[in-house]
C-alpha cells in the first residue's frame, strides 16, 4: 500500500483527542499529516508561555484557546483532515456525546485525575472501543522506557508508566512527542484494520 | 491461589479476594489506577465487591501526571 492508499483509507474515520496540550497537539499534528478524516478535539485551556517548551504552538499565539489555535496550525499543513475543536472541560456528561462518533479515543490529558476520569468513563459507555491512554513520560532521556501495552479489549497505554511530572522531572518536547507519536502511530495501526 | 496481574503470575492466600484485598496485600497505595479484571473495568467502588479467584486475569493501569 502506498501513502496515498493508506490516506484514502484513514481519510474515512474519526478519532477523537481528550486534550490539547503536549500529547493532544502532537499526536493530531501526527494523524492530521497522515490523513485522518476527522479529528474530534475537545479542551478548555489557553496557551501559556510555559506550553511552548513541547506543545504544537507558537509563540505569538500565548493567550489564545488551545482548540482556536491548534485548528489554525493543523489548517496550515493543508491535508483534507477536517477539525472539529471543542473549548470545552470535559466531563462524564459531555463526553458521551463529543466523542459519540469517534471510531478510536485517544486520553491526552496532563493531569492523572482528569486521565481516570476519562478512561472510567468512556470504558462504561463503550465497552472495547479502542481507548489509547498515556501515562509516564516526564524528564528526558530513557527512550528505551517508553513503549505500547495492550491491556485487553482494546485498552492500550503509552509511555513508562512510572515518571509522574515534577519540579526536577519536567514534561519536554522529546518524550512527551515521542508517547505522542506513539499514540497516533498505535491509533493508525488500528484503524488500518478497520473496515 | 494464582493469578496473573499485568500478565505476570501471583500467588495469594486462599481461594478468593477482593480487588482492594489484593491492592492492600500488594501495598499498592498510588491512587489513580485502572483495573480490569477478565477484561472487565473495576469501577472504584467496586473494588470490596469483586471478587479475584484462582486463574483470574487482572490488568491494571496506574495514571501518572504529565502530559
Amino acid at each position: 500500500m502506498n501513502f496515498t492508499d493508506i490516506s484514502n483509507h484513514l481519510g474515512r474515520f474519526t478519532v477523537g483527542i481528550a486534550g490539547a496540550g503536549g500529547l493532544g497537539s502532537n499526536c493530531a499534528l501526527a494523524l492530521a499529516r497522515s490523513g485522518i478524516g476527522r479529528l474530534v478535539i475537545a479542551d478548555f485551556d489557553v496557551i501559556d508561555r510555559s506550553n511552548l517548551n513541547r506543545q504544537f504552538y507558537f509563540a505569538d499565539q500565548v493567550g489564545m484557546k488551545k482548540t482556536e489555535a491548534l485548528r489554525m496550525n493543523l489548517d496550515r499543513i493543508g491535508s483534507n483532515t477536517r477539525v472539529d475543536a471543542f473549548n470545552i472541560m470535559l466531563n462524564p456528561g459531555n463526553i458521551s456525546t463529543i466523542f459519540k462518533d469517534c471510531q478510536i479515543i485517544i486520553e491526552a490529558f496532563d493531569r492523572a485525575d482528569m486521565k481516570e476520569m476519562l478512561a472510567e468513563t468512556v470504558l462504561t459507555l463503550w465497552p472495547g472501543r479502542p481507548l489509547i491512554m498515556g501515562s509516564g513520560m516526564a524528564g528526558y532521556g530513557m527512550s528505551e522506557t517508553l513503549k505500547v501495552r495492550d491491556l485487553g479489549d482494546n485498552l492500550y497505554v503509552c509511555g513508562d508508566e512510572q515518571t509522574e511530572i515534577s519540579d526536577d522531572l519536567p514534561p519536554m518536547a522529546p518524550r512527551v512527542g515521542i508517547v505522542a507519536s506513539m499514540q497516533a502511530n498505535l491509533a493508525i495501526e488500528l484503524l488500518m484494520k478497520m473496515e | 491461589m494464582v493469578i496473573t496481574l499485568n500478565n505476570r503470575q501471583e500467588e495469594f492466600d486462599g481461594d478468593s479476594i477482593t480487588v482492594q484485598e489484593m491492592l492492600d496485600a500488594k501495598r499498592f497505595t498510588f491512587r489513580m489506577r485502572i483495573v480490569k479484571v477478565n477484561g472487565r473495568f473495576i469501577r472504584k467502588e467496586e473494588y470490596i465487591t469483586q471478587v479475584i479467584k484462582d486463574g483470574d486475569e487482572v490488568q491494571m493501569l496506574y495514571l501518572m501526571s504529565g502530559g
